[in-house]
């Protein structure tokens, strides 16, 4: 509708190499409609989540931030997951403090199968952060901060 | 001093701070009088009676080497530290405070409204009439003007170019001794500066690798305060003894001190190499020793810390990459 503007939330999706990186595939191949407001990050598991990821897509723009991971048990790397959970709690806790709805973040358990799922929890939580607004954390006024300052690239062999 | 204009010129300037990194400096004992021989002192406002209006006759990078202490609480702060990046040639931040905020941007965690409540109208503060500060004020002489107070304190690199970051809180004076030397080696050509944008005055790593106790898989079924615990293992590490302690995302260089004298890690000497947000490494190591599979159960140990935002961000809030809580952005 052109008559109203409608906010379109920009969420950073980090997926797991092994399952939930494979539940959007299937998704994509069983022709599962999801939002394209989520841009989904593939690490090789959830345990790579590193907090600063989040922090860098929340101050970088985004408005909120989904980890997704392998059920409970079933990690490849046999208990990254509950590490992930345990970060992903404390996370929730220090935004908070912060400011920031706890709602902006979100952990979501996806197996290789759950393409159904997957693209469920995506559309709901498309919906939500859209009712929560825009996050629009403030950048440095001027470009000279050393959040600006890119760090020096390495030329890795492929 | 000397009045001897040949020799190469040093200043220290304070924003906002407490005053303890000059204390710091003034704690090398006799290398002051080193820094004395082969530096003539220009401006440093702690110490010796200057105006700001000598600074600005000064030509620019005239001055060789300045430690700059204290982060951008109001224009003032930022307008000197302009000035100061302009005279010289050498322009170190010189404590946490001028690196990452420190304690000062502790206040990133409130609205201006909230600060200005809490220092002119709380209970212990003697103000009947609930007096705030003017910043625009007429008077028959004139216009009244005081610098403006930022809602969101500031880090020198985020307002000015920076050569190098000297942290702690303060930095150790054997650190700032070694600093000196180094300096005055470089002065006579005996040793070279490393290069702009080094960390300067501290270890490559973390505190945990200066620490002499004792280390084991960690696995933590609780979080207690320090002084909630009645016997401290005095060997045994203590995040393994549940007490939060930073040491794991700190950077090394004082020394483990308070480990070693029984007291947990703050933070003060700022993030490891490497490490772009202190509190996001704090997050990853305390969350990796929780001995718990259980949302519940990892949630009941969490609530044994009791302010984890002022936990990771004690002294890094300004520097960190979120700067500032919410309320402190809105402009109040």
């Amino acid at each position: 509708m052109a008559d109203q503007e409608q906010f379109e939330p920009v969420i950073i999706g980090f997926t797991c190499n092994w399952c939930s990186y494979r539940a959007a595939d299937l998704a994509g191949t069983a022709r599962i409609k999801y939002p394209p407001n989520v841009r989904l990050i593939r690490l090789m598991c959830s345990g790579r989540l590193d907090p600063t990821f989040v922090l860098k897509a929340l101050s970088g723009g985004a408005d909120a931030v989904l980890i997704t991971g392998c059920h409970p048990g079933e990690c490849h790397y046999i208990e990254q997951n509950y590490k992930a959970m345990r970060r992903f709690l404390l996370m929730r806790r220090t935004l908070a403090q912060m400011g920031i709805e706890p709602g902006r973040i979100k952990l979501v358990w996806a197996s290789a199968a759950e393409g159904v799922k997957l693209a469920q929890e995506i559309t709901n939580m498309v919906e939500e952060i859209r009712a929560l607004g825009p996050l629009n954390w403030p950048k440095p006024a001027d470009g000279n901060g050393h959040l600006s300052v890119k760090p020096e690239l390495e030329e890795v062999a492929a | 001093m000397s009045a001897n204009g040949s020799k190469p010129k040093f200043a220290m300037y304070w924003a906002a701070s407490c005053g303890g990194c000059e204390i710091a400096v003034l704690n090398i004992h006799e290398k002051i009088l080193d820094v004395d021989a082969n530096f003539e002192v220009v401006f440093w406002p702690v110490a010796m009676d200057a105006k700001y209006k000598d600074v600005e006759a000064m030509p620019d990078e005239s001055i060789t080497l300045t430690l700059f202490n204290g982060g951008m609480r109001n224009s003032e702060n930022e307008e000197m530290a302009h000035l100061m990046r302009r005279k010289s040639k050498i322009l170190v931040a010189f404590g946490s405070c001028a690196i990452e905020g420190c304690i000062p941007g502790l206040a990133n965690f409130s609205s201006t409204q909230e600060i200005f409540d809490a220092a002119y109208n709380t209970t212990s503060t003697d103000n009947p009439q609930s007096i705030r500060p003017q910043f625009d004020y007429s008077v028959p002489e004139g216009e009244l003007r005081i610098p403006e107070f930022y809602p969101v304190l500031k880090t020198l690199d985020q307002v000015v170019k920076v050569d190098y970051y000297m942290p702690g809180c303060p930095p150790e004076s054997h650190q700032i001794a070694a600093v000196i030397d180094l300096v005055i080696k470089a002065l006579h050509g005996e040793a070279q500066l490393p290069p702009p944008g080094s960390v300067i005055g501290a270890g490559n790593s973390t505190v945990c690798d200066e620490c002499p106790r004792k280390r084991n898989e960690k696995a933590i079924k609780q979080f207690t305060r320090i002084q909630d615990l009645q016997t401290p293992d005095p060997v045994l590490c203590l995040l393994e003894q549940g007490i939060p302690c930073n040491g794991p995302a700190t950077r090394s260089g004082c020394g483990a001190l308070c480990p070693q004298a029984g007291a947990q890690c703050i933070g003060c000497y700022g993030p490891a190499e490497g490490v772009l947000d202190f509190g996001a490494r704090l997050m990853t190591a305390f969350a990796s020793v929780i001995d718990s599979k259980d949302p519940d159960e990892i949630e009941r140990i969490l609530d044994g810390l009791v302010d984890p935002a002022g936990q990771f961000y004690r002294f890094g809030l300004a520097g960190s990459l979120l700067r500032a809580a919410k309320p402190a952005f809105s402009k109040q």
